[in-house]
């Protein structure tokens, strides 16, 4: 590592912050708090000041008058308890889809989701205070999660999941009151910071596991037009909420293009910020101008 | 042969020893979650939900809690259930004795509902049935006790129809008359107006969900009266006289009372008065 790294070289991050300053060491991360900051504030001004900009919460919400969105997750548990809803909703959870077929189906994790700052701040903490010690369950887990939560709503022919959801808990809280809503989020947060390292997001939550299914087909990517410019610094791992899907494109592991494939990918962009060598960009899946590695061009996926 | 059967051996036992302990561990929640849904079902009896709301069992499956009625509701009546209270949780609901529905005709609630958990074929709020109004205690109503309040009669929307005053006399000073408040059920709309009225400590009139507060005759129970008009005179006819069961040598008639003394000789009965089979009239077949 260079001489020229300020007090404590083992942060993640610290290289790019040497190497291109502050601010582009940490665009992504601003753009993504501000949008996950904007969005809590767009709601709130309606019960705070009477702004009603948007209506209703993550499940479905109106802005202005205009545009409703939908939850396509809760859709499709109503769905399964065999209730149909008006064509409002139905149209809300389509757009909803289609955004996030464009924009990649996580980006609803990193950019939107309110539990995200929380879980976050426990994985901050967590670093901060150096614990190291995670219980261990695969990150499948959330698929079964999410395969129980579809079960329960065609056995009970309710929307169980939602008596329980810690993520429409804390949206809906925020603006129509939270109760004891808060003891769940305080335990997700807990659990996040002594038990399990990205433990609910990176495991067990269903919502994530849903929008997955999304990104598996969507448009926007992380890629990694210089691969090959990589130094092994680790940092990129460090930051990542699901280091997993990024060795596949960064190693070239079966032949990976250099692009993140992987449905699990928040695009968050934090990785984008933490490299000296600004080995990934956003794109899109259909991007065809890498660089080469190893003088070999590479092709476009499928 | 046994040295590539043995990993892949190991690695079938793990995958199945792995699945085994999701399937498991998830359907244990799972389990605890379908427990919590079905308890929530049995609606708490102060929740009463907005105008249009499907029958509960329903109502759970359709409403995604997104809080559309609670934010349209131009009088703020309407709360989302918060996780600790006994019904599911982010479902609307509105509590009659701190504010009732003040029945818009224009039932904005209901049209902001984007999934039809609050039924869009309701149009006219009049036949809404957000519950039933029950007079539940007979002991405090200040009517029942002889006194005019006819509150609940006054402030009901649907005067006259859901709420009539049925006079009967005070038995208690024998020359008075109670108006008893009376509610009919094809006309209530479960408002609330009528609980939130009443001025007692505590209402003697509530509403209540429906499942709570109405009966059901059985199916093939026939009213006489309603039969009898339908088939336009009585279906027994001609219709036997009726007959005093007295000791004997009294007598009664109707506006007169009783007369005669017990003991004297009873006139000899009619053969014609006592309409029975001969079988019945004793000893002489």
């Amino acid at each position: 590592m260079s001489a020229t790294l300020p007090t404590t070289p083992t942060r993640p991050g610290t290289e790019a912050f040497a190497a291109k300053g502050w601010l582009a060491a940490h665009k992504w991360l601003v753009l993504r708090r501000s949008s996950q900051v904007g969005i809590l504030l767009l709601f709130l001004v309606g019960p705070w000041f009477g702004w009603w900009v948007v209506k209703g919460n993550l499940n479905f919400s109106y802005t202005l008058n205009v545009l409703p969105l939908a939850d396509p997750y809760v859709i499709l548990q109503s769905l399964l308890a065999r209730q149909v809803p008006e064509k409002l909703a139905l149209i809300g959870a389509a757009i909803v889809v289609l955004f996030y077929l464009l924009v990649g189906g996580r980006a609803y994790c990193s950019w939107v989701c309110p539990v995200n700052l929380l879980t976050d701040l426990a994985y901050w903490l967590r670093v901060r205070m150096g614990l190291k010690g995670s219980a261990h369950i695969s990150r499948p887990t959330r698929y079964w999660m999410l395969g129980m939560t579809l079960l329960l709503a065609a056995a009970t022919g309710t929307i169980a999941w939602e008596m329980v959801n810690p993520v429409s808990m804390l949206h809906r809280g925020l603006f129509f009151g939270i109760g004891f809503a808060w003891a769940v989020l305080l335990a997700v947060f807990l659990f996040d910071l002594f038990v399990m390292r990205h433990g609910w997001c990176g495991h067990l939550c269903p919502v994530g596991a849903f929008y997955s299914l999304i990104g598996r087909f969507s448009v926007a990517r992380i890629t990694l037009p210089a691969r090959a410019a990589c130094n092994d610094c680790m940092d990129c791992f460090a930051v990542c909420p699901e280091p997993q899907v990024i060795r596949p494109a960064l190693k070239a592991i079966g032949g990976t293009p250099p692009m993140i494939l992987e449905a699990n990918c928040t695009n968050c962009g934090r990785c984008i910020d933490v490299c000296s060598k600004d080995v990934f960009a956003f794109g899109t899946r259909f991007n065809t101008t890498v660089a080469p590695m190893n003088g070999v061009p590479q092709a476009a996926p499928k | 042969m046994e040295n590539v059967d043995k990993p892949s051996a190991a690695a079938r036992r793990q995958f199945i020893a792995d699945t085994a302990r999701m399937a498991c561990g998830v359907g244990l929640l799972g389990l605890g979650i379908g427990l919590y849904a079905r308890h929530a079902q049995a609606l708490p009896p102060a929740a009463i939900r907005p105008p249009g709301a499907l029958p509960e069992k329903d109502f759970s499956a359709a409403c995604i809690r997104c809080g559309m009625c609670v934010r349209d509701c131009p009088y703020n009546i309407l709360h989302l259930a918060k996780p600790e209270e006994p019904m599911s949780t982010g479902t609307p609901y509105f509590v009659a004795r701190q504010l009732p529905c003040e029945m818009c005709e224009d039932i904005p609630c209901v049209k902001a509902c984007p999934t039809g958990a609050l039924d869009h074929s309701l149009k006219d709020i009049n036949k809404s049935k957000m519950g039933l109004a029950v007079l539940v205690d007979h002991e405090t109503c200040l009517n029942f006790l002889g006194l005019r309040c006819d509150i609940c009669y006054r402030v009901c929307p649907v005067i006259d129809k859901a709420i009539t005053l049925d006079p009967q006399t005070n038995a208690r000073t024998g020359k008075h008359t109670l108006f008893i408040p009376v509610v009919h059920s094809e006309h209530c709309t479960g408002c609330g107006k009528c609980e939130k009225a009443c001025p007692t400590e505590v209402a003697a009139i509530k509403v209540f969900p429906l499942y709570m507060a109405k009966g059901q005759l059985s199916s093939h129970y026939r009213l006489g009266w309603v039969e009898k008009e339908k088939a336009g005179g009585s279906l027994v006819a001609p219709d036997v006289e009726h007959q005093y069961n007295l000791p004997e040598g009294m007598k009664y008639e109707s506006g007169k009372g009783l007369s005669g003394s017990p003991g004297a000789v009873p006139p000899a009965p009619t053969p014609d008065a006592v309409a029975l089979p001969k079988a019945f009239q004793g000893g002489k077949l």
